[in-house]
């Protein structure tokens, strides 16, 4: 709010403008020492005492203390008579008055344009008002003016918008689908940047809750430490460690696939770690799924009433989309959980539209990563959709997203869940059938076969398959090695054979040879006689006598 | 807010009530600006001539008595206040309309 300076706070009937400005004295009373007055036009002081207490504002306090000055300024038409020219000079004296009273820094004039209606001649007011503003401005007072607003091309009923030129906010009460939001938007703020955006606000007991559409930046912390999932072997689809602590995570699957039950499981796992659980349950009653979680082998009881595990039960219906996530905030920052469970958050759509859906999922994520919160979101999907388009259309927004989903196979349906994405960490890319047994949820082993990843009885089946499938491959197998050593047997018996027919003919071959070299000295005998008994010359016969005889050798 | 100086102009000018049903006026003004002078100008002919001797003017200076704004509910001014029977009627303005200021004060039959 532009300080020393008036804002122009406009807004139609009953869109809290009394109230916004009751919450700016009151807080700047209280947390800024800068006390204020207020001058009503229209409410009397009883009544606004009144009112500010519905919200949990204390004004007679703040009055006896002096922080917080009070004025009804009543007028009426019948009472006054215009009789020439006049001004306004004494509302002026009795908020300098008022102001030297309290040591005000701040003003609120709630509704000044009710003087249009009390008072003659418009031109001398709005000279007047005008005149009012400066000299607030003059001042130095951070002053807050109400004006209705009845038409929307209009900020004010009267006017006066062209008099406070520094800062003016527009209050809004829209309802759609039968259900109330109010809000809120910044139209012109001089000499700041300022969301243009329209913000949702609430009015509770505490007052005016404004809620940004979202975070400005993304500097939320991102710590390296990891939870449990609470299933061993879910941890084990991510790196063994579970869920980074502080994000957001994502459960989608259709009805009856088994995502509160994992929810469960976390908080159980939570509960035991000793860490605050904050379960936002928008279809079931905190008992019901207690009793339901018990079947499972879960009992949240204990930890119930140990305070570790806060069930917050409402359907999003009973107020708007708003609403929900300031009581969620306030739950929030009151109990101060590390763990939140929203389940599901697909019921938020009935009260509002998928665009102010994700723009408050959006916020509520950013709030709880902000918090270091764990938080896990069930979302419903419609059975038949594409499991993969998240209903509230949030899946960028989050962390992790376990995918759950029934798969329907010969006649049964079979539970399957998988990581769908992890930031940050390795996570398995399987796809794995889980049961809920009495003792909680049990991921099964990874069926992974030829034909891809089966589940319940056709797993069971295909098992089967494979092992008669294998035992007849090893029959087969067993059956060649025999074929073979029968060959190998024929081989070598062929091979003894012929062996054996080999050795008689070389044995005959060798008797061949042997009987050629007795045959062929025997003739060289003959020869020799021959010569001898012709008287040849010795030394010719010898020597061409030798020359055979060496070269037979 | 007039920058005027001020100066004491509480003083209750009073004529001797000679009957009982004495009018009690109040002029709120702030300081002495033209329009309070003449406003209490105006009031002075005009009860001068209807109220001869029963009225009683009392002249409030607010920048002296800022409190006082509220008790009557005072916004405008010049402001004169009169407490009739069933009300307290305001009647703004420098009083130069002395047809509507009778009317306010409800003195017609008078005049």
């Amino acid at each position: 709010m532009p300080s020393g300076r008036p804002t122009l706070v406009s807004g139609g009937a009953g869109s809290g403008k009394t109230l916004f400005g009751l919450e700016f004295l009151v807080r700047g009373a209280t947390q800024y020492s800068e006390p204020g007055v207020f001058m009503s036009f229209e409410e009397t002081i009883p009544d606004l005492t009144k009112n500010a207490a519905s919200l949990g504002f204390d004004l007679g306090r703040l009055v006896a203390d002096k922080k917080l000055f009070l004025d009804h300024v009543h007028i009426s038409r019948s009472e006054i008579a215009e009789t020439g020219e006049y001004d306004l000079d004494g509302l002026f004296i009795r908020i300098a008055d008022a102001v030297e009273r309290v040591g005000a820094r701040r003003v609120v004039l709630d509704t000044i344009e009710a003087l249009f209606g009390e008072l003659p001649n418009p031109g001398i007011l709005r000279a007047e008002i005008r005149r009012l503003f400066g000299w607030l401005k003059e001042k130095g007072l951070t002053t807050v003016i109400t004006a209705e607003r009845d038409r929307s091309d209009h900020l004010t009923r009267h006017g006066i918008e062209e008099f406070v030129s520094d800062c003016v906010i527009v209050l809004d009460h829209r309802i759609r689908e039968e259900i109330s939001t109010r809000r809120l938007r910044v139209v012109k703020y001089r000499g700041s940047t300022h969301g243009t955006n329209e913000f949702p606000f609430l009015i509770d007991e505490h007052g005016i809750s404004v809620l940004p559409i979202s975070s400005l930046n993304l500097d939320h912390p991102a710590p390296a430490a990891r939870i449990s999932t609470g299933i061993a072997r879910l941890d084990g689809m991510m790196g063994g460690k579970g869920f980074y602590r502080g994000s957001s995570i994502l459960m989608s699957g259709t009805s009856g696939t088994g995502k509160t039950s994992v929810a469960a499981h976390f908080v159980d796992a939570a509960c035991r770690r000793g860490e605050r659980c904050l379960y936002f349950a928008c279809e079931e009653s905190p008992r019901q799924i207690i009793r339901n979680m018990r079947s499972i082998g879960i009992d949240l009881d204990p930890c119930v009433r140990k305070g570790l595990l806060q069930f917050h039960a409402a359907r999003p219906t009973y107020g708007g989309l708003e609403e929900v996530l300031l009581v969620t905030h306030k739950h929030i920052s009151s109990f101060k959980p590390s763990v939140v469970v929203v389940d599901p958050i697909t019921n938020l759509l009935s009260v509002s539209t998928l665009n102010e859906v994700r723009s408050m999922l959006t916020r509520l994520v950013d709030f709880l990563k902000t918090q270091e919160i764990t938080a896990i979101f069930a979302s419903l999907t419609a059975s038949g959709g594409d499991l993969e388009a998240s209903e509230a259309d949030v899946s960028s927004l989050m962390d992790t997203w376990l995918l759950l989903k029934a798969v329907e196979v010969g006649g049964e349906r079979n539970r399957a869940l998988y990581v769908l994405k992890s930031r940050g960490m390795e996570h398995s890319n399987q796809i794995r059938e889980f049961l809920l047994t009495n003792d909680g949820l049990r991921l099964l082993d990874v069926y992974l076969g030829p034909e891809g990843v089966l589940t319940g009885a056709a797993r069971v089946s295909q098992e089967g398959r494979e092992k008669a499938a294998g035992t007849f491959r090893r029959q087969q197998l067993e059956g060649r090695g025999r074929e073979l050593d029968r060959k190998r047997q024929i081989f070598e018996a062929r091979m003894t054979m012929l062996r054996a027919e080999f050795e008689v003919e070389e044995e005959i071959i060798q008797q061949n040879i042997a009987e050629s070299k007795l045959l062929d000295e025997e003739l060289l005998q003959d020869r020799g006689q021959m010569v001898r008994s012709r008287e040849a010359d010795t030394s010719a016969y010898k020597r061409g006598g030798s020359a055979p005889a060496a070269r037979k050798r | 807010m007039p920058t005027t100086k001020t100066k004491a102009r509480a003083r209750p000018r009073k004529t001797t009530p000679r009957k009982p049903e004495a009018w009690k006026l109040r002029l709120y003004v702030a300081g002495q600006t033209a329009k309070s002078i003449r406003a209490f100008a105006n009031l002075t002919v005009l009860c001068d001539e209807h109220l001869k001797g029963r009225y009683q003017i009392e002249v409030i200076d607010l920048l002296e008595h800022p409190h006082m704004a509220r008790g009557d509910q005072i916004v405008a001014l010049p402001a004169l206040v009169v407490n009739l029977p069933q009300r307290v009627q305001q009647i703004i303005g420098d009083l130069s309309n002395t047809d509507r200021v009778l009317v306010g004060l409800a003195l017609q039959k008078v005049g």
